[in-house]
């Protein structure tokens, strides 16, 4: 049986018990059992103590929102290494995107993934199944079977769900197992060969364009068709001001919508294609100081209810290519971090609304079924991220654990830093200055 | 560089103003550079004039073209500039090379970097192509085209024929007509154009204007947008007609290339609207009937012919540019 573990004296924040303050932390077999203010003391003598001083301590955070590659894309990315990459990003819980290949469709494959991330995955791997057979939009995957084999969402991500009436009976028939329905809103006909933002940038650059209305078309549907079913729609990866708004505005209608934004729209726009960088070609595209601005009065507001990575890892042959044939997608695990503490610095957005936005919040999405996520309540499994708020890194992709070093942010310099990781009691990932003693 | 000595003379004392190793964009070029251009180039137009047409300032120093495009004027072009300058030039063209079995940019490039280009000159159908092969090569690259992103030696002798016959190229009226969302000639005769001071107008239907120039999102100032080609032609002193690629029709941008010959194309009566010495350019190769009436094309305004002999003296001009310029 493993020692328990005391984090101790760091700044604990958590905002599903609305905690903010200096405290210690005790976890003793694999769960959350003590929670002391100030300087208190632990009731038991004997455990190892984890010195969290100047650190921030809250709950590890929950994607909703991540591509692990693995059946199928392996070069790319397996259980293993992704895990390991969401560990030294502060994650403890991550939902992985059904489009792998076989897809996600079945509950074989569902079985699949988490028999690997059970024996390989240093965190928890919550799969995300398909809306349709094959992820093609035609007809419905067994969502009933893939509920019961443990999916926590249906989505055909990476593909929309064009076809309005598989979505209108996606949305109706997941009714019955209360998942949301994950949508990857673009319409097709305005995106096709797109590949950047449409504006002066693009036609700067000389690179077609994928206009705001291809992302806000398919959002006005989905919205229009929840309303119809009255099920639980979740946006993917909302980039425009106008989605913003149209989210916004569904939610004072009492739609049962929730929305997510990515760290890289947060705190990217497309000038960072500027000189064909292909690490900067992600899907939707990054967009423009305005929606970056929208984004974030939409996480203040609570219309964008949570910030998933997106983490999709490609190799780097994939990307050392010309811009129209490289893949979409940008690792994110391993700099969600600091590149959203910029965010903070800024003033733009509160530390405690930030750390809701990547723990309590996706895990309200998800629910209670499995376990209860996103929280440092007593009993509750221990997943904790301790983070540096203030320190200077560079991100280094020779280091990343990730096999995807597909990042724009190679060589800068970040402000903030993931220093441990604690993932079902085990500590998964510490950074060499952080120590841990026997008391 | 010792044998560029030979012609130094006859290049003003301002080298030194040339930044460039490559030569990928005109966005970047300031209107001093593109001076120095029209210099240089007039020396080459007098090595042109000569009964031998050679000067040894390129001896010893490897030029490939490397075209994966198909391409008449563009290639031919820069192998004479070249050989008038004594370089050795060779041709790669991607069906015959190992492209053609399905070899990646980036090794093709390595394998030019191995066998020592100097000067590599490369024509591209993807947009940013000649960037990697910044990252991959020393050699200094020459854009000899890239998707429809910039055609940079081609808006060159565009200027400098318009300098040859205009003299001062600020406070001129340029009108350009045509499909200039898929025109990388386009977009670099807009850079170079408005650096020069020559204001811009476009002149097209509005589904061929590409994004961020349109009425609502207007992001160059000292370009106005006319899709009228008679109140566009007003007072114009050039006249640039751009190739209509015949499928556009079929990607639903234009009803009929019939419709659009009797809004756009630009005849005699329309180009009467314009200054009596406007002059007419045309990148090639021309849709005669088209985008442009046999009649203005072949007519005392055009200049078509010009630029491609132009084409020969700018860029001999700007290889010798680059054979004295240091990778930053």
């Amino acid at each position: 049986m493993m020692k328990p573990l005391l984090i101790q004296g760091g700044r604990i924040i958590d905002p599903s018990q609305g905690i903010d303050g200096i405290g210690s932390l005790l976890i003793t077999e694999g769960k959350i059992s003590w929670l002391g203010k100030g300087e208190a003391t632990p009731p038991q003598p004997d455990y190892a103590v984890l010195y969290a001083q100047g650190l921030i301590v809250c709950p590890g955070f929950v994607d909703l929102h991540c591509h692990l590659r693995q059946p199928g894309f392996e070069e790319k990315e397996t259980i293993a290494t992704g895990t390991k990459a969401a560990a030294r990003g502060g994650f403890t819980t991550i939902c992985c995107m059904p489009n792998t290949n076989p897809p996600l469709d079945n509950q074989t494959s569902v079985e699949y993934v988490k028999s690997k991330a059970a024996s390989e995955g240093v965190v928890r791997v919550l799969p995300i199944g398909c809306i349709s057979k094959g992820r093609e939009g035609q007809e419905l995957a067994e969502m009933g079977e893939l509920a019961s084999a443990g999916v926590i969402a249906f989505s055909d991500d990476g593909e929309p769900a064009l076809n309005s009436h598989l979505m209108r009976q996606a949305l109706a028939y997941s009714h019955a197992f209360d998942l949301p329905i994950i949508d990857h809103c673009e319409d097709r006909a305005l995106t096709e060969g797109g590949q950047m933002n449409e504006g002066i940038i693009s036609t700067k650059l000389g690179l077609r364009g994928i206009p705001n209305a291809a992302e806000e078309i398919i959002v006005a549907r989905d919205l229009t068709l929840a309303q119809l079913t009255g099920s639980r729609l979740h946006i993917a990866h909302t980039t425009t001001e106008g989605s913003v708004d149209l989210i916004r505005r569904a939610k004072e209608k009492g739609i049962k919508v929730t929305a997510e934004a990515t760290p890289h729209h947060l705190t990217l726009t497309e000038e960072r294609v500027i000189g064909y960088d292909t690490n900067a070609k992600v899907n939707p595209p990054l967009r423009t100081e305005r929606d970056i601005q929208a984004l974030i009065q939409g996480l203040n507001d609570n219309t964008i209810d949570i910030i998933a990575t997106d983490h999709a890892p490609h190799t780097e042959a994939d990307k050392l290519c010309e811009f129209d044939l490289a893949p979409f997608g940008i690792s994110g695990f391993e700099t969600a971090l600091g590149s959203l503490m910029s965010l903070v610095h800024d003033g733009e957005l509160s530390l405690v609304t930030l750390i809701a936005k990547l723990t309590h919040e996706p895990a309200k999405i998800i629910g209670n079924k499995y376990v209860r996520l996103g929280t440092l309540a007593i009993g509750a499994s221990a997943d904790v991220a301790l983070f540096d708020p203030a320190l200077e890194w560079v991100v280094d992709t020779k280091a990343f654990a990730s096999k995807g070093k597909n990042t724009p942010l190679a060589g800068e310099r970040l402000k903030g830093k993931v220093m441990a990781t604690v993932s079902q009691g085990k500590l998964v990932y510490k950074d060499e200055s952080i120590t841990v003693k026997e008391s | 560089m010792r044998t560029t000595q030979q012609i130094k003379p006859m290049v003003p004392p301002t080298t030194s103003i040339w930044q460039h190793h490559h030569i990928l964009d005109l966005d970047d070029f300031t209107l001093e550079e593109i001076e120095l251009v029209f210099h240089t180039t007039q020396a080459m137009k007098e090595v042109l004039s000569r009964p031998i047409k050679r000067v040894p300032a390129l001896r010893g120093k490897t030029l490939i073209t490397l075209f994966y495009e198909p391409s008449t004027r563009t290639r031919l072009s820069f192998e004479l500039a070249a050989k008038n300058l004594s370089a050795d030039a060779v041709n790669l063209s991607a069906s015959a090379s190992s492209v053609a079995k399905g070899e990646s940019l980036v090794d093709t490039l390595s394998t030019l970097q191995a066998l020592g280009a100097d000067i590599v000159v490369m024509r591209h159908p993807r947009s940013g192509a000649p960037y990697i092969a910044t990252k991959y090569m020393e050699a200094s690259i020459v854009n000899a085209g890239d998707g429809w992103h910039a055609h940079p030696t081609q808006a060159l002798l565009d200027l400098y024929t318009i300098y040859k016959h205009k003299g001062c190229l600020k406070g001129l009226k340029a009108v350009i007509i045509g499909d200039i969302m898929h025109s990388r000639v386009a977009r670099s005769d807009i850079w170079g154009l408005t650096t020069m001071g020559v204001g811009v107008t476009l002149c097209c239907p509005p589904t061929l204007l590409p994004a961020g120039l349109d009425r609502q999102h207007h992001h160059l100032p000292s370009v106005s947008i006319e899709p009228n080609i008679e109140l566009a032609l007003d007072g114009a002193d050039v006249v640039m007609a751009l190739r209509l690629q015949l499928e556009r029709q079929q990607s639903g941008l234009l009803p009929s290339i019939r419709e659009y010959i009797q809004l756009y194309q630009l005849t005699e009566a329309r180009l009467a609207r314009a200054k009596p010495d406007a002059l007419v350019f045309h990148p090639g190769p021309v849709n005669e009937g088209v985008e442009i009436s046999p009649a203005v094309a072949h007519g005392p305004q055009s200049v078509i012919n010009e630029q491609v002999a132009n084409g020969v003296a700018v860029r001999m001009a700007l290889l010798y540019l680059l054979a004295g310029s240091k990778k930053q």
